[in-house]
């Protein structure tokens, strides 16, 4: 073994787990190990509890009453603009608008501004290591408009290749879209620099930040991209809300996605007058417990310090690597000099499924396929990997699983 | 460890490893497609069907253990038997792998008992099913077969 730094001193990741009921449960008689967070996060007490407070003590529709509890959940859900404003820096609560999760804001610039502004012969550029969110709403848009999707290829070490991506972009390219970090390969993007490139040619540019905001702390202002959409469950909030940040001539300039209550201020059958931002894109009844609980989840993260998060991920990332370089036949896919926590592997002449059906009946949790990207596995030539990902909440020991449980694959397969 | 002795059998690992009659057929009726868009198992059904009879069978592609190991085994079960015993045998082996109870008993089932124990993998039921799907699809008359 590589002598490695010890985890960081101040970081207290046996009081983290404490937070997260869920971390205590065993999975077939084994204490489990959850490493499947670049899928969902698990959630600490601080969300599930704010979700039952709401439902208990201020459940009330938003926006629409004048009775007191309909205060109080207004209030409640419109002070986490304030909050996700100050996550990602920025300008203005009206930048922050409410959906279900990355991919409908993905959908949602699509729809309300690619269909406005893209036209045939127009180009849009996405990258080899994309998500599916992040491919197909692009590709509808192209065969609506008659645009082209043009790809950033990828190196073999999983870093998108900046020069090809140079040579792509020219006055035709109208929208770039990539990942702020790869939930297949961990690799983190440039997307400061993606985003200064594409401007110098006019286009405008979505961060698909869903591996982003666990990870990093994100700065919509620094990196200057038009879009930012990111998801609650993947930063320890609920399922079924998100956020997409947009620049406020952007939003303003964008006709609605969808049609219905709360985003119109006045209705009548000649003629409907849109309500001003955000609530323009916020149609009809929303997850309000989920946007409340997507708050205290932001909160909880603040407390401890996305810095800190990092740096035990990045412990973890180092450990797990070179714990699992030792095995012989197993082989990392993305080896990008800048990577979040997330390693996916393929075990010679063991397939993935095979090896997530054995981890699991050790209580090990990982995710085993393509990872919603396909394109990605074909360009390396692989039907799927497994991927093991961290949060705050794993430990060097859970690593120590990891590598055991693969011992008992290979003891398996021979 | 024991429940996944019963998953992995000695059988299903020795045909993962060694698959029988994995082989494209020249002389095929039928060539259909299976795959699972989930996992990304992906195979290709070769039968050669004469009137009735199943003459040859052979099976290209790549998966899991689970997968491949059924497509092997399935092969070697049906050559040679007649379309309605092949749909027999379809329905003996899917009760056998979701773990419905079935009158066959073991000896009858010889090499198919290897995949008792998927029962107890709900997860599993549909890499162990998807060359059989694909076979029946392939007899029916169908290009593509896909499971989720
Ligand atoms: C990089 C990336 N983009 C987009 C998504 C889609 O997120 P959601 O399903 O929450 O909309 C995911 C989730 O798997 C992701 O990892």
């Amino acid at each position: 073994m590589t002598a490695l730094a010890p985890s960081p001193v101040m970081y207290d990741v046996e009081r983290i787990r404490r937070d997260f009921p869920i971390l205590s449960r065993s999975v077939h008689g084994k204490p489990l190990v959850y490493l499947d967070n670049a899928a969902t996060t698990q959630k600490p007490n601080a969300v599930i509890d704010r979700i039952v407070r709401y439902y208990r003590e201020e459940n009330a529709n938003v926006h629409r009453g004048v009775h007191y509890l309909s205060e109080i959940a207004t209030n409640a859900y419109e002070s986490v603009r304030t909050t996700v404003k100050k996550t990602i820096n920025a300008r203005s609560e009206k930048e922050i608008v409410f959906t279900g999760g990355t991919t409908e804001g993905i959908n949602l610039v699509a729809y309300a501004w690619g269909r406005k502004n893209v036209a045939a012969g127009d180009e849009i550029i996405i990258s080899a290591i994309e998500h599916h969110s992040d491919i197909v709403p692009w590709q509808m848009l192209c065969q609506a408009t008659g645009a082209t999707l043009r790809i950033i290829p990828v190196s073999d070490a999983g870093e998108l290749l900046l020069d090809e991506y140079a040579k792509l972009l020219s006055s035709r390219t109208k929208l770039v879209a990539v990942g702020h970090a790869s939930n297949a390969l961990g690799t983190i993007n440039p997307v400061k620099q993606i985003t200064e490139m594409a401007r110098a040619h006019g286009a405008i540019v979505v961060i698909d930040g869903a591996q982003g905001i666990p990870h990093l702390r994100i700065d919509v202002q620094d990196i200057d991209c038009d879009f930012y959409t990111f998801s609650a469950h993947k930063v320890y909030g609920p399922t079924g809300s998100g956020v997409l940040y947009g620049k406020e001539a952007l939003l303003e300039a964008m006709p609605p996605y969808e049609g219905g209550g709360d985003m119109i201020l006045s209705v009548s059958f000649e003629k409907t007058t849109y309500n001003a931002l955000p609530y323009k894109f916020e149609a009809g009844t929303p997850d309000i417990a989920g946007v409340i609980a997507m708050g205290a989840a932001l909160d909880y993260v603040a407390s401890i310090g996305v810095e800190n998060i990092a740096a035990h991920e990045h412990d973890l990332l180092l450990y797990a690597t070179a714990r699992l370089q030792e095995i012989d036949r197993l082989r990392i896919i993305g080896t990008a000099a800048h990577k979040a926590a997330v390693i996916s592997f393929v075990l010679e002449g063991v397939h993935p499924h095979d090896i997530g059906t054995i981890l699991d009946q050790e209580g090990i949790a990982i995710r085993t396929g393509h990872h919603c990207a396909q394109p990605l596995m074909l360009r390396y030539n692989i039907p799927a990997t497994g991927r093991a990902s961290f949060a705050m909440y794993n430990t060097r020991e859970e690593v120590d699983a990891l590598v055991a449980g693969i011992g008992k694959v290979l003891e398996v397969f021979g | 460890m024991s429940d996944l002795r019963e998953l992995y059998q000695q059988v299903i690992l020795d045909h993962n490893k060694n698959p029988r009659n994995f082989r494209e057929l020249p002389e095929a009726t039928k060539k259909v497609e299976g795959y699972n868009p989930l996992c990304g198992d992906h195979y290709t059904i070769y039968l050669d069907v004469d009137g009735d009879t199943i003459r040859d069978v052979g099976f290209t592609g790549s998966g899991c253990a689970i997968s491949k190991s059924s497509a092997s085994v399935m092969t070697q079960t049906i050559k040679g038997k007649s379309k309605e015993e092949a749909e027999r045998l379809f329905n003996v082996f899917h009760k056998l792998v979701t773990g419905e109870p079935g009158d066959t008993s073991t000896a009858e089932l010889g090499r198919l008992a290897a995949f008792s124990g998927v029962s107890e993998f709900p997860a599993r039921v549909k890499c162990a099913t998807l060359a059989w799907h694909t076979m029946r699809g392939a007899l029916e008359g169908k290009e593509v077969i896909s499971t989720e």
